[in-house]
């Protein structure tokens, strides 16, 4: 059986792709066919426009949060205190 | 009736991320920032009958974290005033000042920058605070703590295709919302 490389794919997987990428979790194959979906899509174009915006806007803004295990951790932490400040 | 309600068992989902970058920017220690942002929920707690409403609960939280990080510096400051040990220079004029004077700070930054950066956390985070809860945590994990797709598909249970489902909900999300005066 041939092993045919897909090189037109659908928005959906186009979009996919664009969000591994903004992550590097996407391959060299899976950029380049993005590459050529962007030549043809509009929407698509629009979309990765945006992604990569964000994607800078968060890096830009050097944001911090918390781990969620430590978020739960503080959470049991308020809820005993607050308990024990209703009794 | 006062404008703003207090609701303690919501602080943590609603504004725990917030106080923690908020207090990052300023101590530079993520441990040291956890603990200051726990204090400043249970200093709130303890002081839950002086919240008069008329601001955000947010804006009361600050305005209680503000102080506790101040206080951090004084007892850090107070601390290191014991230890350190004046030194010397070859030349008069700057004898006796302190050898940390002299060192550039690398992380000095221009108050134009500090201020940008810190509108754009907000809006960030105003954004992340109308995303469904699953989706934020998702998209927290995944592109501020910069958790690996396996790491965070094991904690929260969920497959690799999935997160990707959730991963695009929220982008897509946080660019509408950020549309309008980010981009």
């Amino acid at each position: 059986m041939s092993r045919k490389i897909k090189i037109f794919m659908p928005c959906n997987e186009a979009n996919n792709i664009c969000n591994k990428a903004q992550y590097k979790e996407a391959s060299l194959l899976e950029k380049l066919k993005l590459n050529l979906h962007l030549i043809y899509c509009k929407a698509c174009r629009g979309y990765s426009l945006n992604n990569s915006k964000l994607t800078k806007r968060i890096e830009d803004s050097k944001l911090e949060c918390l781990d969620p295990k430590c978020k739960e951790d503080m959470k049991k932490d308020l809820e005993k205190a607050l308990k024990e400040q209703l009794h | 009736m006062p404008k703003h309600q207090i609701h303690p068992d919501k602080w943590i989902d609603l504004y725990a991320d917030y106080l923690f970058n908020y207090t990052i920017t300023r101590v530079s220690d993520r441990e040291i920032a956890q603990d200051l942002v726990q204090d400043t929920f249970l200093a709130g707690l303890k002081s839950m009958k002086n919240f008069k409403g008329e601001a955000s609960e947010r804006t009361w939280l600050i305005s209680i974290l503000k102080r506790k990080i101040i206080d951090h510096y004084r007892k850090i400051n107070s601390n290191k005033g014991k230890a350190e040990v004046r030194i010397q220079y070859n030349d008069s004029e700057s004898e006796g000042d302190w050898l940390e004077e002299r060192v550039a700070d690398p992380f000095d930054k221009t108050a134009e920058d500090s201020m940008q950066n810190s509108e754009l956390g907000d809006a960030i985070h105003d954004c992340l605070s109308k995303l469904p809860k699953k989706q934020a945590n998702v998209f927290k994990m995944k592109t501020i703590l910069n958790y690996e797709t396996e790491v965070i598909c094991n904690e929260l249970n969920i497959t690799a295709s999935n997160l990707w489902v959730i991963i695009h909900r929220a982008r897509t999300a946080m660019a509408d919302c950020l549309k309008e005066n980010w981009f």
